[in-house]
């Protein structure tokens, strides 16, 4: 028997955009391979919104692979349903997080922050490989123990940094998913963190994956970006990323 | 003036209007978020009651958010039309529900009462209506609106055709915009959301649309969606700009988060206006809104997000829009949740706009971190589009690769106007039979790899 797909003629110009087009069409509706390949996608997103974060697993990695204290703390969203509807509760720590950070007096450079944020996968995926080609840029400066929070938003970073006596927040996060990036990682970098600060006050490097920004790349705009901000004592729209010009560059805009 | 209601053998008080009508909306995320929302399904019905007997005029004597601090307030006030008012004069909410509903209301009374309510008075009765009641009395209601073609006539859905592409590649954005027009979609407007702030970009953006749509005379109009401020630059340099883009909330500083006052949109319109781009209508604005803006910005002053919502459709009304799209679910879960609640958004939506006159159209749309899929879309399409919505959108495959969200695709278009009989807008329909994309009953032809339009744009992307 026949197809009842009316193919697209234009299925060459999909070479010039990820875009869904020529899909062709059966009546008015998607062939029933475009339906399903929409589907997994979506599948592909909601499973990494919704599959919690295992953080005890991460943190057995992050001791053996990068051989660096953990702590694992918890924001105040209970579950992923709180945390989807109270941003506000999962930009704080709880009661036993606040406890924990605030059991190790002291300062540092830097305290690193992994939340998962809306893609668990992203983290599971791009966390480690970034650490593994950051830590190493990072000679010389004193970097906190890593904490891993559950139920994690930016700003939670903020807190964490501030009780930790950091002088600048690293919060790396999965960023929420679209369909044909369901692990795309976040960094967002902060100076001075204390609560209230604002999203202007940070510098972020998006889009960390594969066929997206590498880790390597990554953790060499990062690296850039830390040193620049503890040289000038800022983060945000006053810090311009020159990542790409010569290390001397670090201009204040 | 305190509000109160009694159910079974309890009193409920309310502080004042606006806790009255937050605690009677219908559940959503985002009040919850603001902590105004009723505490229980029960305190929610006391509200309602309170609602129902309310005076319409009470929402005249009450401002919710202060004439002397908000513009959009003195905007409402000052325009409101007390002559177009006087037949709802002595209504309750509950009664102007019942007459809105009634077989004797029809188009023309719900047109001359349009500049004689508010929208705190729409987003009131609205929190008293069932679905069914939002589509029946938008159903009611016709807004139309003209550019290079009209909009809004019924029997009719306009679609926006949005090819959107993550670095706005040219050979990208047209690929899609080719995949578009052979799906005979565009009337409502050919309009990019950029990538780049960069003038540059923008206007190369804004000459490839109108070299398009003269080189094949497709009676639609384009739109670059950057802020506003851009778009009155790009004016004043000569560049072709067609209709006139901005975001709008329903609270002064609201808008001030999106760098935004009444006096730019003005200045915008007038620059725009001055260009005399259209040919069969001068409606050169499209605006877009959707519930929980202003709490995202913090400008909501206790008000709940419908009321909010509705209240930007003051802003929009006022600068004669071609098109008001309510960006439904795109904000995200904490403004609201699920399907269940895009769905009702959106029918509010459409409905408080139609009955405030407005042109209104909806992106039927959710993000990966909603409770929504494909099915609840579904359902919302064909909602709307019973109810009589102007517009939608017309996504490659539903999915925005530049935006990251699912809206309506090509596909669903044609879905829905084979499943209600919706014809497009005229003036497009005629264009698309001579293009041979469609027959003479608007169906789709089966596309020849020598169409015209194949060839000629595959030749501008080798």
């Amino acid at each position: 028997m026949k197809s009842a797909i009316r193919p697209d003629p234009w299925r060459p110009l999909g070479a010039w955009t990820a875009a869904r087009i020529a899909l062709g069409r059966a009546g008015s509706a998607l062939p029933t391979r475009s339906v399903l390949d929409f589907d997994i996608a979506h599948a592909l997103a909601r499973d990494a919104v919704q599959q919690p974060l295992d953080a005890g697993g991460l943190m057995a990695a992050c001791r053996e692979q990068l051989a660096r204290d953990v702590v694992v703390v918890h924001s105040r969203a209970g579950d992923r349903s709180t945390y989807l509807q109270r941003p506000d509760l999962g930009r704080r720590l709880d009661a036993a997080g606040v406890a924990a950070l605030g059991e190790r007096p002291g300062s540092c450079d830097l305290a690193i922050v992994i939340a998962d944020g809306l893609s668990a996968t992203a983290v599971q995926a791009h966390v480690l490989p970034l650490l593994e080609a950051l830590l190493p840029l990072l000679d010389g400066l004193q970097v906190a123990p890593l904490v891993i929070a559950e139920q994690g938003r930016v700003a939670l970073g903020d807190e964490i940094g501030a009780l930790m006596g950091a002088s600048l927040v690293l919060a790396l996060l999965g960023e929420r998913p679209g369909l044909s990036s369901p692990d795309s990682l976040g960094a967002y970098l902060t100076f001075a963190p204390q609560l209230g600060r604002l999203d202007a006050e940070r510098n972020c490097v998006s889009n960390i994956r594969d066929g997206g920004l590498p880790p390597e790349i990554a953790a060499r705009k990062l690296a850039w970006l830390v040193r620049a901000a503890l040289a000038c004592r800022l983060t945000g729209v006053g810090l311009k990323d020159d990542s790409e010009a010569p290390p001397v560059a670090a201009v204040v805009g | 003036m305190t509000y109160s209601a009694v159910v079974g053998t309890r009193r409920y008080n309310f502080a004042d209007l606006k806790a009255v009508l937050a605690k009677a909306s219908p559940a959503r995320s985002g009040d919850s978020l603001a902590g105004i929302a009723a505490d229980t399904a029960v305190e929610r019905m006391a509200a309602r009651l309170v609602l129902a007997d309310l005076p319409l005029r009470r929402f005249l004597d009450e401002a919710l958010i202060p004439y002397e601090t908000d513009e959009v307030t003195r905007l409402i006030v000052d325009q409101h039309d007390a002559a177009a008012f006087a037949p709802l004069a002595a209504q309750t909410v509950g009664e102007f529900r019942e007459w809105l509903l009634a077989e004797s209301t029809g188009e023309a009374q719900l047109a001359v009462i349009a500049p004689g309510i508010t929208p705190e008075m729409v987003a009131a009765v609205s929190k008293l209506m069932r679905n069914q009641d939002l589509i029946s009395v938008a159903r009611k209601c016709r807004v139309v609106t003209a550019f290079r073609n009209t909009i809004g006539l019924s029997g009719r859905l306009a679609v926006r055709l949005q090819p959107n592409h993550p670095t706005d590649d040219a050979r990208g954005i047209a690929a899609s915009l080719l995949d578009g027009l052979m799906y005979g979609v565009g009337d409502a407007v050919i309009g990019i959301n950029p990538a780049s702030d960069s003038m540059a970009a923008l206007t190369t953006l804004w000459r490839m649309l109108d070299d398009l749509i003269g080189r094949f005379a497709i009676p639609t109009q384009s739109c670059v969606l950057t802020h506003v401020s851009n778009q009155i630059r790009a004016i004043e340099m000569g560049v072709p700009v067609d209709l006139v883009f901005q975001s709008v909330a329903g609270t002064e500083a609201a808008n001030g988060g999106f760098g935004i006052n009444l006096a730019m949109l003005l200045e915008a319109r007038e620059a725009a206006l001055s260009l005399k781009r259209g040919t069969v209508g001068d409606h050169v604005m499209y605006f877009e809104t959707g519930q929980g803006s202003a709490l995202s910005a913090d400008a909501h002053h206790g008000v709940d997000q419908q009321t909010c919502e509705a209240r930007a459709y003051a802003v929009a009304r006022h600068f004669r829009p071609l098109l008001v799209n309510t960006v439904v679910g795109f904000i995200g879960p904490e403004y609201l949740y699920d399907g269940k609640q895009i769905i009702r958004a959106g029918l509010e939506d459409h409905f408080c706009g139609k009955l405030l006159g407005l042109p209104m159209g909806c992106d039927i749309c959710y993000t990966n971190h909603a409770e929504a899929d494909q099915d609840d879309m579904d359902n919302l399409l064909v909602l709307l589009g019973t109810a009589g919505v102007n517009f939608i959108m017309g996504v490659p495959g539903a999915d925005d690769i530049m935006l990251n969200y699912q809206s309506t695709s090509f596909h669903d278009q044609l879905f829905v106007r084979q499943a209600l009989g919706l014809k497009r807008a005229p003036e497009f329909e005629v264009w698309l039979q001579t293009m041979g994309v469609t027959d003479d009953a608007g169906r789709l032809l089966p596309a020849h790899p020598d169409h015209r339009l194949l060839r000629d744009l595959s030749r501008g992307l080798a």
